[in-house]
């Protein structure tokens, strides 16, 4: 039987298909709104602030801040039982998106991990995309 | 108190005692006995029924199947489907198309069997399955599972308000304690397996394994079979009803979900806690029983100070000494059945909240509180710490 994976995106979801082909350039990408500048994310074929239908897309530096996180201790998912405890976060990217990753790069994440904590983006590469995940900054 | 109008009354109610039917029983002869029995109830039958609310527990169009399996052709069809608080959803609906002269008699029913299936929810759930929505296609990679969603709330509320897990406990020990009294939830946590059932102390929750940080088991919701029907009628058919008459007095529904930069220590509750008090013309301190979705403890807090229960931010201290627990004063008895958390918990927990709700302001909780008058059901449904729906019902009794 083959290695259990993390679950990967489609690339057949028409809102986030942009956003996930350009991960494989490692490149964390977001909206803004043509008309009213506001930023849209998770990504939309419009504005959810004004009526605007033009939306225009921005690289992210990929820096940010953890605005919460749990450290994982029980899954029954056959990828990330074998990969306890992990620590999933909220992360408020510097641009203003508030994205959902994990945190890599921790030794301990009950004791390495806290809210407020400066974090930058750390690619896990796929064959057709990258996950960005958030590591120590 | 001014009287809002008497429209709409809560008149049968029925909740299926076991939550362990080993694959005897299916979700559908759950939901068909439990509104036969709640129909009994009322004093009614079949026939009186000519409005249908459902959550998708007859499949694909269940507005349809359902009719078809009680035998009815009912007049006004509702299959609102917003998870846990989908029965809040059904009886403002009910309210509002009975008060609009639509239909007479309504039927709300539920019927699970997530024990005997081993559904992945509650404590055993990881997140990230079904059909890909744009939300869903970006976190679905994370492992993110329902307890863990939960838990970051609870983070954040510790980060921002000082808040502790002792006082989180407090919910899970006040729950316990109305367990204790209620012979359903001591046989359901017999069901399901609990290794030591008695009641529990601030220590004892806070010394049960962590399963996301910060919450502890005894923090997290059962995951039992079970099911319930409620019946709501309009005022002409109350008068010969059995029970004495549970009035709808306000309703709200709302919802919430990530925003760029947003605070998520207040939830949904605070749009359909305001519509709902406002409505019923009631205010918090006046409430008597507060059935509020136990899914987690975390979730009890935040929604108490959502409903304006005290201030965003003080709930932790509000809770402590025991407040919430039915034979304490200064503060409404909490879960009095046993909650989520101690007695009932298929997966969409709302019904549960307007049944034990009913009980107290007729007089016949395993808790009761003395003279109660006025209850607040509130469902939330979906998850907290992304997406989720929040359904208020103020009610009260002649």
């Amino acid at each position: 039987m083959a290695e259990p994976t993390r679950p990967l995106p489609s690339l057949k979801e028409l809102d986030t298909a942009p956003f996930w082909r350009a991960t494989k350039q490692h490149q964390l990408q977001f909206q803004r709104c043509d008309d009213c500048g506001a930023v849209v994310f998770h990504p939309r074929a419009h504005c959810t602030s004004c009526l605007g239908r033009s939306l225009s897309w921005h690289v992210s530096k990929g820096l940010g801040t953890v605005y919460s996180y749990s450290v994982i201790r029980q899954s029954y998912h056959p990828f990330f039982k074998t990969n306890l405890p992990f620590a999933v976060a909220w992360i408020d990217l510097d641009e203003g998106p508030r994205i959902l990753s994990n945190l890599s790069g921790v030794a301990d994440p009950s004791r390495d991990v806290r809210i407020g904590q400066r974090v930058t983006v750390d690619w896990e590469d796929h064959d057709e995309l990258a996950i960005p995940l958030f590591r120590p900054a | 108190m001014p009287s809002p109008k008497r429209d709409a009354a809560i008149v049968g109610i029925h909740e299926y005692p076991s939550r362990d039917v080993e694959g005897r029983v299916s979700p559908l002869q759950i939901k068909a006995e439990c509104a036969a029995r709640a129909l009994a109830d009322a004093g009614l039958g079949w026939k009186d029924v000519d409005a249908l609310y459902d959550a998708g527990d007859g499949g694909m169009m269940s507005g349809l199947a359902l009719a078809e399996y009680f035998g009815l052709h009912p007049n006004v069809i509702d299959t609102t489907m917003v998870g846990g608080s989908s029965y809040e959803f059904h009886a403002a609906h009910a309210k509002r198309d009975l008060a609009a002269g639509k239909a007479r008699v309504a039927l709300l029913s539920y019927g699970s069997t997530s024990h005997s299936n081993a559904w992945a929810i509650g404590v055993g759930a990881r997140g990230g399955a079904g059909v890909p929505m744009p939300a869903d296609n970006m976190e679905g990679f994370t492992g993110m599972t329902l307890v863990s969603n939960y838990a970051m709330v609870a983070h954040r509320h510790m980060h921002q308000y000082g808040t502790t897990s002792e006082q989180l406990a407090e919910i899970a020990v006040a729950t316990r304690y109305h367990a204790m009294r209620n012979p359903e939830a001591v046989a359901a946590m017999q069901a399901l397996e609990f290794l030591d059932i008695r009641e529990t102390t601030i220590a004892d929750v806070v010394g049960s394994r962590v399963i996301a940080d910060p919450l502890h088991l005894l923090e997290c919701c059962m995951i039992s079979d079970g099911g319930g029907a409620v019946v709501i009628a309009i005022p002409e058919v109350v008068r010969d009803c059995k029970q004495r008459p549970v009035w709808i007095l306000g309703s709200g529904e709302a919802t919430g979900y990530p925003t760029n930069g947003g605070d998520f220590t207040t939830s949904a509750a605070l749009q359909s806690g305001r519509s709902a008090l406002g409505e019923a013309g009631v205010t918090p301190a006046e409430i008597d029983i507060a059935m509020i979705y136990d899914s987690f403890t975390i979730t009890v807090l935040t929604i108490l100070e959502d409903l304006g229960f005290c201030k965003k931010g003080e709930g932790g201290a509000w809770v402590e000494g025991g407040r919430l627990r039915f034979d304490r004063p200064g503060g409404p008895a909490l879960n009095t059945d046993g909650g989520g958390l101690s007695s009932n918990h298929p997966g969409m927990r709302g019904i549960f909240l307007l049944i034990e709700a009913t009980r107290q302001l007729r007089g016949h909780s395993t808790a009761q509180v003395k003279e109660a008058r006025l209850a607040v059901a509130h469902g939330n449904g979906g998850m907290l710490g992304s997406r989720h729906c929040a359904g208020t019902v103020i009610l009260g009794r002649d």
